[in-house]
């Protein structure tokens, strides 16, 4: 415990620096991939051919590299500087995204047709028959699926360490400099993720108890 | 060529014309050379037995399957491409399916209201007012509150009915809106239907419902092998069929 209470500034300072990256990262991956999975299903070949490419190459890329594309390649571009925590924000964000598409696109998947065309045939454009009848009914369909993509992604953020991020996968090196021990450091830096990541499988119970009705 | 009966389709523009249409689902040529003129307020029945694209036309009319040659007007209107344009054009054809399909995530008024609110421009005020309205036409008002699923058979698509028909449309498909439906639901669906047609809604109707047929039926089509193989009034199709395929049809139907 002592560990623990003795590094308290650490600590908070590197999980801070985690939900701020999971957070971001979260959103705007559950944004992206929702457009990249309506650009799967779309009706113009090129919005689904670019779709398909973006997540066939992202999600087959390994994330160290996407991390280290903008951690070491972005500031060569000669693009406005971006500090470490945006950069990381924004690899975690097109990695998770793919993710997110593909999960939304099977449950876009188990949608029966006839939503759709039913959708369709009262005038609705592809926009809205989306929006308003397909989606809602893919996300009750994909809960589960959806916050594994979220767990992955909270674990995922520890890579950002690697980039000079001070977060929580920063922490075991940051506490060997003030002599703790490794492994307790370690298992300390675990428990906390094995209780976010609880907090995220409460709120998924919440969504599918929801959501079951339908 | 429309041997429309008399009085009906003569003299305005028909509100459906389909003109030389051919598709072809690879190797399979489902409709050959369709041609076909429906006037305002005609009830056109189509016939025909299973596989013969009675559906694949219907689902040509509002573009939900497209053709490979041939053109199809609404209301002198021909089909656009994919798009805003097809869009609004849809929306001037209702279309009632075999299995329902009412929004499975929306309630039953939420169903009736959303085209007119999102295609029409409706405030929801009047769009709640239009949709009570047709939903006490069709028999379910007191069901509006309920999700799809808590319907029965025969209500849902009657919901579906009064969903295609809050876009005001020029014309309804009917493709076997009676065939899911256990035996005791049939009526209350026809009914509506025969009530509809009364009112001098324009119908294209596939079905097997020989009843409907002969009560509503300005003419029937009679499609064989993606064909129309005849085209008459109830009366002489069922009374004096021409065509080998229609006889057989008949035939079949009777010793059922
Ligand atoms: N998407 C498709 N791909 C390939 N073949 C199809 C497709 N849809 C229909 N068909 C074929 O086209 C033919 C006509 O089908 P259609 O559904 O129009 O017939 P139908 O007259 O409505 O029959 P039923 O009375 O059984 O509903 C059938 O042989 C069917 O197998
Ligand atoms: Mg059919």
């Amino acid at each position: 415990m002592d560990t623990l209470l003795d590094n308290l500034d650490v600590f908070t300072k590197g999980f801070g620096t985690t939900l701020v990256l999971f957070a971001w990262s979260a959103v705007f991956a559950l944004i992206l991939g929702t457009v990249v999975a309506a650009m799967r299903v779309a009706p113009v070949p090129i919005m689904r051919a670019v779709g398909t490419v973006y997540v066939n190459t992202v999600r087959n890329t390994p994330l160290t590299l996407v991390m280290m594309f903008f951690a070491l390649g972005y500031p060569q571009l000669g693009l406005p500087k971006l500090d470490y925590v945006p950069l990381a924000i924004i690899a975690l964000t097109l990695y998770t995204a793919t993710y997110v598409a593909e999960t939304l696109r099977s449950g876009i998947n188990t949608v029966p047709l006839g939503q759709a065309e039913a959708a369709r045939a009262i005038g609705l454009t592809f926009g809205q028959s989306l929006g308003q009848i397909i989606l809602p009914q893919a996300i009750r369909a994909v809960v589960p699926p959806m916050f594994n993509v979220l767990i992955a992604l909270l674990k995922n953020t520890t890579i950002a360490a690697g980039f000079s991020v001070m977060e929580a996968g920063a922490i075991r090196a940051f506490l060997s400099e003030r002599g703790e021990p490794a492994l307790v450091v370690l298992l300390w830096v675990a428990a906390v993720f094995v209780v976010l990541v609880m907090v995220l499988s409460l709120l998924q119970r919440y969504f599918e108890k929801k959501w079951r009705v339908a | 060529m429309s041997t429309a009966p008399e009085g009906r389709a003569a003299g305005s523009a028909p509100v459906v014309s389909v003109k030389g249409v051919n598709k072809h689902y690879g190797p399979l040529h489902v409709l050959k050379d369709i041609n076909l003129a429906v006037g305002k307020g005609e009830v056109v029945v189509v016939l025909g037995p299973s596989g013969s694209g009675k559906s694949t036309m219907c689902r040509t009319i509002n573009r939900l399957e497209t053709v490979d040659e041939g053109e199809i007007r609404v209301d002198g209107e021909l089909l656009p491409q994919e798009g805003k344009a097809l869009a609004t054009l849809r929306a001037e054809v209702g279309m009632v399916f075999q299995s329902f399909n009412l929004f499975a995530n929306k309630s039953i008024l939420e169903n009736v209201t959303l085209g007119p609110i999102k295609v029409r421009g409706l405030k929801k005020a009047e769009a709640d007012a239009l949709a009570l309205e047709l939903l006490a036409k069709v028999g379910v008002a007191n069901q509006k509150d309920k999700l799809p699923s808590q319907l029965s058979g025969g209500q849902q698509q009657r919901v579906a009915i009064a969903r295609a028909l809050a876009m005001r449309p020029k014309v309804m498909l009917f493709d076997e809106p009676t065939s899911a439906l256990d035996p005791e639901m049939i009526n209350e669906v026809l009914d509506t239907m025969i009530s509809l047609a009364r009112e001098g809604m324009t119908m294209i109707v596939v079905t097997h419902e020989m009843g409907f047929a002969r009560k509503a039926a300005d003419r029937i089509i009679f499609m064989a092998d993606g064909q129309i193989v005849e085209e008459s009034t109830p009366e002489e199709f069922f009374t004096n069929p021409q065509s080998a395929r229609a006889k057989d049809f008949l035939s079949k139907l009777i010793t059922h």
